[in-house]
């Protein structure tokens, strides 16, 4: 029998609280927990060092937001989920994030079953 | 700039008693909303801030007692209960009630990335004009204010 092989997640969020949530709460078995960043800019530096499969990202973020992250990490590997976890509920913010390359949106605040479907489905295909 | 309305203020309590329903799953409670005529509002030890612009100017606050922001942190299984988480804690809850602005009241509501508050003097000085509306937000035994300045 073949193994899933283990998928790489990296959080992105400028709230410790929420970085921590996702990280205990996340119950999909395939996926490790690589690393944390509090903003775009670190996100970047935590990426080339670990190369995630699947990314959470957070929008509103001091120094580069997550709009603009999300396009810089598809441009380095078009093959990368990421899940946009943002309390902006707004269709018009949901559809640039898609746009840019994210896919899927969860909205704060979030049970851990949502987050755990949220995660699950962009997960399906792969 | 006319009057709030019973919408636009919904809309700001809503963000954050939805924080308590689904982070804690404990709804919380809104008090009898009034408006503070002497002086700038009393703040409690930790206070999340909005600044908005656009169609209306001025701020939107939440603001917490430690003893609340704790104990809905223990409820969301975190057990860090550091300064840092304390800070962090009331600006999700100003994230979310910015979050729920921007759904209902769309792009020509422009609304800042949350600052926060913490310790200060405990009086919010509000920009502008407005007089300051004030809604109670009780949870269990703790109430935390949700702080309305809009013209």
């Amino acid at each position: 029998m073949n193994a899933v092989a283990p998928l790489k997640l990296m959080i992105v969020d400028d709230s410790n609280i929420i970085r921590r949530r996702i990280e205990r709460s996340q119950q999909i078995e395939r996926l490790r927990v690589v690393g944390s960043a509090g903003n775009g800019r670190e996100a970047l530096e935590l990426f080339a060092r670990t190369d995630p499969d699947v990314v959470t990202m957070d929008l509103t973020m001091p120094e580069m937001d997550g709009i603009e992250c999300v396009e810089q990490i598809v441009a380095r590997k078009p093959e990368v989920r990421i899940l946009v976890v943002s309390a902006l509920a707004d269709k018009a913010t949901a559809v640039e994030a898609i746009a840019k390359g994210a896919n899927g949106f969860l909205c704060k605040p979030f049970t851990d079953r949502q987050l755990n479907d949220a995660l699950a489905e962009l997960l399906q295909d792969t | 700039m006319s009057t709030l309305s019973e919408a636009e203020i919904r809309t700001f309590v809503d963000g954050a008693t939805q924080y308590f329903e689904v982070s804690a799953r404990q709804p919380a409670a809104v008090g009898s909303p009034y408006l503070v005529t002497d002086g700038p509002p009393t703040v409690h030890d930790y206070t999340g801030v909005i600044g908005i612009s656009g169609r209306r100017h001025g701020a939107v606050c939440f603001t917490a007692p430690r003893s609340m922001l704790m104990v809905l942190l223990m409820r969301m299984n975190e057990t860090d209960t550091s300064e840092t988480n304390m800070r962090d804690l009331v600006g999700e809850v100003a994230n979310t009630i910015s979050g729920n602005a921007r759904r209902d009241f769309g792009r020509d509501f422009v609304i800042s990335v949350p600052s926060v508050i913490a310790n200060e003097g405990g009086r919010f000085q509000p920009p502008g004009h407005a007089r300051p509306f004030v809604i109670p937000i009780n949870w269990r035994s703790h109430s935390a204010k949700l702080i309305v300045c809009l013209e």
